[in-house]
């Protein structure tokens, strides 16, 4: 049991996934195409590569090295049978982020965020429940392009989050940024098809360590 | 019951937030019923019935045998019913040992409207890939129109039921709009089952009033019958054809019973605008009310009772003039801080 929980954390790579994603499949689905010049905000200032034509350019190179951190992160997770939630307030994507959580067996929240839902949930869903151990920002932006409530309340009930961040975000918070593109399709799904690949083989190691484990 | 002494402050806590709705876990309604079959064979036992046909209504009538109660709310009586009942739906506790929670929606809190608004684009995304593949294979799209005109969606409160949980105005509103977006699509036949999962059929049909078949007495003579009510009266007319106009009210002749012009005229006013005025004798009874509402209350009565001798459109007829319609006034009542009614009392300046 505790040799289980140990094994993977020995290792820099365990689920090898920088296997599953390169820079050019990153630029091929226009990750590095961030906002106009004047929605930049402050503290993307250091993962942006440049700006052209009034466009800022997000470097790809860190992208690479943060997106490589969150994902062995969520594997780990995952590995570990952590309740991971997919939040996202994009209307475009919900559907798609909704199947992706249920593709994965893990939870989605695309719709309206209802206040207490992380501070107040023994009231709100009765007592005993289990939060989530991690929280994924597809978009840590909501509706009104404001930073989404869940960041902070994650910050406050120590649950550590992976979030998209664009050049208009704030990623102060968030524990896991990956600086990237969030409003193109080509790029969500690329991320979808990424987290879903990392938790399942998460998923999938654990079953067979635990098999393995069993024979002995 | 020990009072505790020595406990935790959370629990000594006084100013507590209302708690939500309670949660029961399978096990606890599991144990809950059979606590009640057990009390439910004991019971019988008491009554000296046979426990394995002790129905529900032997055990309310034992409740209330055992245990007298003069509460006038039949809620607040002692009851002894079947936990499914008692425990409402829905409160169930939906999370496995792990704690993770049996639906992937959970944390939405509102995981049964969610999960419908995210099937119902499912299919909207469908028909529109649908309509895409025959669009670039030069196909005609189909044009089989559905039957608009009969068909209702479900209510808010048929939906809450469905769903057994909440949904709140706008949640509604915008579920029918999705609805209605994939109904308006062409290729919308597709999905005629999910669709109809959701749409009720208005019955189109108006209640037709049966108008009943002319009876026939021992002398052979057609008759049929009438019930009439105006303000308290209530009255029941037999008219009976071949006649010469005779009209007796309760067993006296109505020349007598209406002593007033104007009440007979009453009775007289169906048989006035069907032109049978000396062909029909009529045999009423009637109680209630004042001497205008007793002859109101014939008129209707008969003039239900002629609808038999009549074709169709004179019913109409009858109909529009009025004849056939229930008056639905009566005497208003007096309110406190008024004379009557409508007066108010007489308003002085000092």
């Amino acid at each position: 049991e505790d040799k289980l929980l140990t094994e993977p954390l020995s290792h820099p790579d365990f689920f090898s996934v920088r296997e599953l994603f390169t820079l050019e499949d990153l630029f091929n689905a226009r990750v590095h195409l961030g906002h106009k010049k004047g929605c930049r905000h402050r503290f993307m200032e250091p993962y942006i590569y440049g700006c052209r034509l009034d466009q800022d350019i997000i470097d790809l190179d860190q992208t690479v090295q943060h997106l490589q951190l969150a994902l062995n992160f969520t594997a780990h997770v995952a590995y570990r049978g952590g309740i991971i939630l997919f939040v996202s307030r994009k209307r475009q994507f919900c559907h798609l982020v909704e199947s992706t959580a249920r593709a994965c067996g893990e939870y989605a929240h695309t719709r309206y965020w209802q206040g207490g839902l992380l501070t107040n949930a023994h009231i709100q869903f009765g007592p005993g429940v289990r939060l989530p151990d991690l929280l994924v920002f597809l978009s840590t932006l909501n509706n009104v392009f404001e930073p989404h409530v869940a960041i902070r309340d994650a910050a406050k009930m120590n649950i550590p989050t992976v979030g998209v961040v664009d050049t208009n975000c704030n990623p102060c918070l968030i524990t896991y940024p990956v600086p990237g593109n969030d409003d193109s399709p080509a790029a969500v799904e690329l991320y979808c098809r990424l987290f879903r690949m990392t938790i399942i083989r998460a998923k999938d190691k654990r079953r067979q360590s635990e098999a393995v484990e069993e024979l002995r | 019951t020990f009072r505790q002494i020595c406990t935790t402050t959370a629990v000594q806590r006084k100013n507590v937030g209302a708690s939500g709705p309670e949660k029961y876990t399978e096990a606890f309604i599991k144990k809950q019923i059979e606590e009640f079959n057990l009390g439910k064979r004991h019971l019988a036992n008491m009554m000296g019935e046979d426990p394995e046909t002790f129905t529900q209504e032997d055990i309310d009538r034992a409740i209330a045998y055992l245990f007298p109660s003069g509460l006038f709310d039949e809620q607040a009586r002692p009851m002894m019913k079947h936990p499914n009942e008692i425990f409402p739906e829905q409160r169930k506790i939906q999370w496995g040992e792990d704690g993770r929670p049996f639906h992937f929606l959970f944390y939405t809190g509102k995981q049964s409207y969610y999960s419908l608004m995210h099937e119902t684009y499912e299919k909207l995304l469908n028909v529109q890939k649908h309509q895409d593949q025959l669009i670039a294979q030069d196909l005609p799209l189909q044009k089989e129109k559905r039957n608009l005109a009969g068909n209702r969606w479900l209510t808010k409160i048929e939906l809450e039921e469905m769903l057994l949980e909440k949904v709140s105005d706008d949640d509604y509103s915008r579920f029918i709009q999705l609805l209605q977006k994939l109904v308006a699509l062409p290729c919308a036949n597709i999905e005629e089952k999910y669709i109809q999962k959701f749409s009720k059929e208005v019955p189109v049909q108006l209640q037709k009033v049966v108008i009943e078949p002319l009876q026939y007495d021992e002398r052979g003579v057609a008759f049929s019958t009438g019930e009439g009510k105006r303000k308290t009266a209530r009255a029941t007319v037999v008219v009976y054809d071949n006649g010469t106009g005779k009209t007796t009210v309760n067993g006296i002749d109505i020349l007598h019973y209406f002593p007033v012009l104007q009440d007979r005229e009453q009775l007289l006013f169906p048989f006035q605008f069907l032109g049978r005025i000396g062909k029909h004798d009529m045999v009423c009874t009637v109680s209630g009310g004042g001497r205008s509402a007793q002859a109101g209350a014939i008129r209707l009565a008969s003039a239900k009772a002629l609808r038999s001798f009549v074709t169709e459109k004179e019913v109409e007829f009858m109909r529009q003039a009025g004849l056939l319609t229930v008056d639905p006034r009566v005497k208003e009542r007096k309110k406190p801080g008024q004379e009557g009614p409508r007066r108010k009392f007489t308003w002085k300046k000092r």
